[in-house]
């Protein structure tokens, strides 16, 4: 459509393009360079994230179909009917062509259902509530979000961490995620994404982590004061290493009872529970507690479901509250 | 008894409350820069004051403006609020990208500050910047460009400017008394209840959204009913030109986007005033509901800021390529779609919230859809330049520059309509750079290239060009080099909302952007200088004969400035584009046979009692001032109600004796004028008359 005069210019042209090749080479590298392990899909450590970083620049690639024309027909249409140029073709009454109107409405349409088939495949296929297939047994997590950090409560062994989330390698990790406070969203990039976590509700993701690395993990949604600090760590390691480091929770944890949550649920960073609730056997960063009764997750669920109001010095994240329990 | 007397009176306003003082007693950066904003906005308040009364300009302001009926008056005052929120978003902006760009471990700004102005930011620049701005073009041009004198309810429109003027005023009073919500422009409960904030702060949000959200919705009342019974005979919905087809698409949806806001605003503070439980933790209350009437207005809002900017952008390719709108039908056809699916989509703002697949793919592939007309738009403009004569005009840099970068954000969106991608990247900078990316080549550029294209046709002088080309490369470079970097930390996994990072791979990224915000406020500067300069130098750029582009739309076919009865004569409309098919036959400015006396509403006090009253009992409501809320309620209900039941009384007959005599004298003077080509544009030759194209013979 877009005649170019001179044969030579299309040289020039390819010439003028080859940084721009460089430099499609150059942003996926820095992305999924080595300062990004551990924290973005960019680099990925599980299938998950592996296959959304692949529907990323899939997605990215078809839609070129549609972009590249304006990218480059714009340059060209400025520069060949600029109002200097008398050679070009005028056309002022020149305003409809039915072959254009085809081509502008059904080429975006063809890819839109494209891009629209793989979408409900990929939605079904990485549906974050969909259970992983695996041989093994999935592992339990139970998330709780307060003001600012996540809680795992592991009801199999009856631990719970701050700071950290242990996970054997290789086996499918099932989580569910509430919050004991304002509404949070739950993200481990490099292994899966992130799911929103609400007080009094119940959300689901499942992930699976097919190497031993570390991997961050934060809060995406904006919490309060503290919300820029509210990270933690996720731990793949081998199974041996984290029975070994369930023992150790186990034996070093200190004790979660009623009193002690009421006092961890205090509007405090990861950092200020350890040193409330740290001693010397457990690792820096991390918080490790022990004796959680069976079903304190759904007690923390429940709470908002008596039909009763919840005052403001009973709710976590409130000044009142931290007033009350910061002792 | 003195105290509770006082507490009556002063509700919970106190000592603390005082911004303007925070910073002589803890002399941190965070608290001075807290309390030069307050300072600012006292001492630009009383820098308007002095300004007004020195140049003696309370009169004609009064009388002129304040209370006028005249559409282009009313779209004037939108657009100078639209322009002053501008700035005061624009340094907000700029503030925030310095705080990133120092905020590897800390920075100089304390959290809950930083969540102030992302949250201000926010709101302002939506709802009082943007909606004002885009209301204001669409006062000034639509009933021009479909032959009309006026909108249909002359009254209802300066109620609708007084209410957002003072919803604009909460905000403003929000820097000085108080502090705004912390919880986002979208202030999601329940982070926004009165449990977990009981200040002000979500009250200032409520209510100044409230009075802007009632303002808007009979602003899109006025303009659909405008459209579809105002037009001049014999122009068909199909003859209509295309900046007016996206304003009709713009009001519909704020017609029935527009309610569910006030809805949403209005359960959570029937929450927090009256201790229901919408969308509290216990009994039985429900964020998620909030989330979805939040965006079933949120989306079309999108829209709503998005379509009259396409319709500006179709104005201006067609003028400035000397040639017919291509594919019209198109275009029409692909708003009306974008309208209508705007509706469709709003689920994608929290595809994380844990619904199904099949509702997740659904929306997702609704969202997708949009992609469709959106592309053909822009293919549509392209098919404009085609074989044109393009003048790359300041509008046609922002235009060249939209198109470039909206389809980078159109492919971004059509990235983030992935739900499974969604799931890593949702609330991340990559999507703040989506909705910026969106919105600055889209609505911002678009915005200020209608500002360049129709200030002669309402001031009679054309803009400076020099310094508007070297705002618009700002504005473009400075958008770049902003918001490409906040793509790559949001891929990296950088979250939004953030006043610090650990994290040292992102500082390299966020310095550029923080030089980005540089650039921004260059542009910002220099936007403000040329309205000096022009002002200054608007003898050399006369706009006499109305016609300063040899543009195609009924708006040009009369005198710049252009008197207030629009029209001498209301004309018959026999073509699209018409006053190009006019010039095109030899036939731009011919003499009415017959003239006739014309009748124009006549001034009304409505607008200027409904900022007033409408900023007071904003004001009772947010500091528990119930006696000030109630009297200003009531102030504002009687004098509404009055008025609708008194009818206008005061209307103006102008007799066709007068109308023939201004008419007939600016014919003359445009028979006297020398018309130009287009090669003399932007030179002082161009006295706004058209020279029929040399090329157009071919």
């Amino acid at each position: 459509m877009f005649r170019l005069r001179r044969e030579p210019a299309v040289f020039r042209l390819r010439e003028a393009l080859r940084p721009l090749k460089l430099l499609g080479l150059a942003v996926p590298t820095l992305l999924g360079g080595c300062a990004m392990n551990g924290v973005t899909f960019m680099a990925p450590e599980g299938p998950i994230a592996a296959m959304q970083r692949y529907h990323f620049w899939q997605v990215t690639a078809i839609s070129m179909i549609v972009v590249l024309p304006v990218l480059i027909g714009v340059p060209i249409l400025i520069w060949r009917y600029r109002y200097g140029n008398t050679k070009a073709r005028y056309t002022p009454h020149w305003d409809f062509s039915h072959s254009l109107e085809w081509l502008m409405w059904l080429v975006p349409a063809a890819i839109v259902l494209v891009l629209g088939a793989i979408l409900w495949i990929d939605t079904h296929e990485l549906d974050p509530y969909k259970p992983l297939a695996s041989t093994k047994p999935p592992l339990q997590v139970e998330v709780v979000g307060l003001d600012w950090k996540w809680l795992f409560i592991y009801p199999e062994y009856h631990i719970a961490t701050v700071g950290e989330m242990a996970i054997p390698k290789d086996r499918p990790v099932s989580l569910k995620l509430t919050t004991d406070t304002v509404m949070q969203s739950f993200m481990i990039s490099a292994l899966a994404g992130q799911i929103y976590a609400m007080p009094g509700m119940v959300t689901k993701m499942h992930l699976i982590a097919d190497r031993v690395g570390h991997y961050d993990g934060d809060n995406t949604q904006y919490s309060g004061e503290g919300f820029h600090g509210q990270h933690f760590t996720a731990v793949s390691m081998g199974k041996g290493d984290f029975d070994a480091w369930v023992k150790k929770a186990q034996t070093f944890g200190t004790a979660l009872n009623p009193m002690a949550y009421n006092r961890l649920a205090v509007s405090s960073t990861p950092a200020q529970v350890r040193a409330t609730f740290g001693n010397t056997a457990m690792p820096p960063h991390v918080t490790f507690f022990n004796d959680v009764p069976s079903g304190f997750f759904k007690k923390i669920v429940m709470r908002y479901h008596h039909g009763k109001p919840v005052p403001a010095d009973q709710q976590p994240g409130t000044a009142a509250y931290n007033a009350k329990y910061s002792g | 008894m003195t105290q509770e007397f006082w507490k009556m009176v002063l509700g919970r306003l106190n000592f603390e409350s005082l911004d303007f003082l925070k910073a002589f007693y803890d002399p941190t950066l965070n608290e001075v820069i807290l309390t030069g904003a307050a300072w600012a906005v006292l001492a630009g308040g009383a820098l308007g004051v002095a300004v007004l009364t020195y140049f003696r300009l309370w009169g004609p302001m009064w009388r002129k403006y304040l209370v006028s009926v005249d559409h282009k008056r009313i779209g004037i005052m939108y657009i100078v609020l639209a322009f002053l929120m501008l700035a005061r978003g624009v340094i907000e902006g700029v503030v925030m990208r310095a705080q990133q760009a120092d905020g590897l471990g800390g920075g100089f700004l304390s959290a809950d500050h930083y969540a102030q102005l992302f949250s201000t930011h926010g709101t302002i620049m939506i709802f009082f910047f943007a909606m004002p701005f885009l209301t204001g073009l669409i006062n000034i041009v639509v009933p021009l460009q479909i032959g009309a004198r006026d909108v249909s309810f002359p009254m209802l429109n300066s109620v609708s400017l007084g209410l957002t003027v003072s919803g604009a005023m909460l905000i403003m009073i929000s820097l000085v008394l108080g502090k705004f919500s912390t919880g986002g422009w979208t202030a999601y409960p329940p982070y926004t209840e009165s449990t977990f904030q009981p200040g002000v702060g979500p009250d200032y949000w409520i209510w100044s959204l409230m009075l802007a959200g009632v303002g808007s919705t009979l602003t899109g009342i006025n303009f659909v009913v405008t459209i579809l019974k105002e037009r001049a005979p014999g122009m068909t919905l199909m003859k209509m030109p295309m900046f007016t087809w996206t304003a009709l698409c713009t009001s519909i949806l704020m017609v029935f986007a527009l309610p569910p806001l006030t809805v949403a605003a209005g359960m959570l503070a029937y929450d927090r005033y009256l201790g229901f439980h919408f969308f509290t933790n216990a009994l039985g209350g429900n964020m998620m509901n909030f989330a979805n009437l939040l965006w079933l207005f949120g989306h079309p809002e999108v829209y709503i800021l998005i379509l009259p900017a396409f319709g500006v952008y179709s104005e201006i390719v067609a003028t400035y390529s000397g040639k017919r709108l291509y594919g019209y039908g198109s275009l029409v056809v692909a708003t009306m779609v974008i309208a209508i699916l705007s509706f469709t989509v709003w689920l994608h703002h929290f595809f994380t919230m844990g619904q199904d697949a099949n509702v997740n793919a659904a929306f997702g592939i609704a969202t997708m859809l949009i992609g469709v007309p959106t592309g053909v738009k822009v293919y549509d403009w392209m098919a404009t330049m085609y074989r044109g004569r393009v003048r790359f005009s300041v509008p046609m840099v922002y235009m060249v520059a939209f198109m470039m970068l909206f389809v980078i954000g159109g492919l971004t969106g059509i990235i983030l309509a992935n739900p499974s991608i969604d799931f890593q990247v949702h609330n991340t900078l990559f999507l703040v750079a989506h909705f910026h990316n969106m919105l600055i080549p889209g609505l911002l550029f678009g915005m200020l290239a209608g500002y360049t294209y129709w200030f002669p046709k309402v001031f009679g002088f054309r803009l400076n060009d020099k310094w508007g080309y070297v705002s618009a490369y700002c504005w473009i470079t400075g958008f770049v080099l902003v918001f490409f970097p906040l793509y790559i930390v949001g891929l990296m996994g950088m979250t939004r909302r953030t006043v610090a990072y650990t994290n040292p791979a992102y500082e390299p990224w966020m310095i550029v952007s923080g030089i980005g915000g540089l650039v921004v406020t260059v542009a910002l500067a220099t936007l403000v200088l040329q309205l000096y300069v022009s002002i200054r130098d608007r003898e050399y750029t006369r706009d006499i004969g109305g016609d300063p582009w040899d543009a195609r739309t009924l708006e040009w076919a009369t005198p710049s400035p252009i008197p207030a009865y629009n029209f001498a004569v209301i004309p018959h409309i026999h073509a699209r584009e018409a006053f190009a098919v006019a010039k095109e036959a030899g036939m731009g400015y011919q003499e009415p046979k017959k003239y006739s006396d014309i009748h124009l509403p006549g001034d009304t006090y409505m607008g200027v009692i409904m900022a007033v009253f409408g900023t007071g009992f904003g004001f009772g409501m947010i500091w528990y001032m119930w006696w000030l809320a109630i009297v200003c309620f009531a102030v504002m209900a009687v004098a509404f109600v009055g008025r609708a039941l008194r009818g206008d009384r005061a209307a103006v007959i102008i007799p066709a004796a007068q109308v023939e005599a201004e008419h007939r004298a600016w014919l003359e003077r445009v028979r006297k004028l020398a018309p130009i080509t287009r090669e003399h544009e932007q030179d002082g030759t161009n006295y706004g008359v058209a020279a029929p194209d040399q090329g157009a013979a071919a």
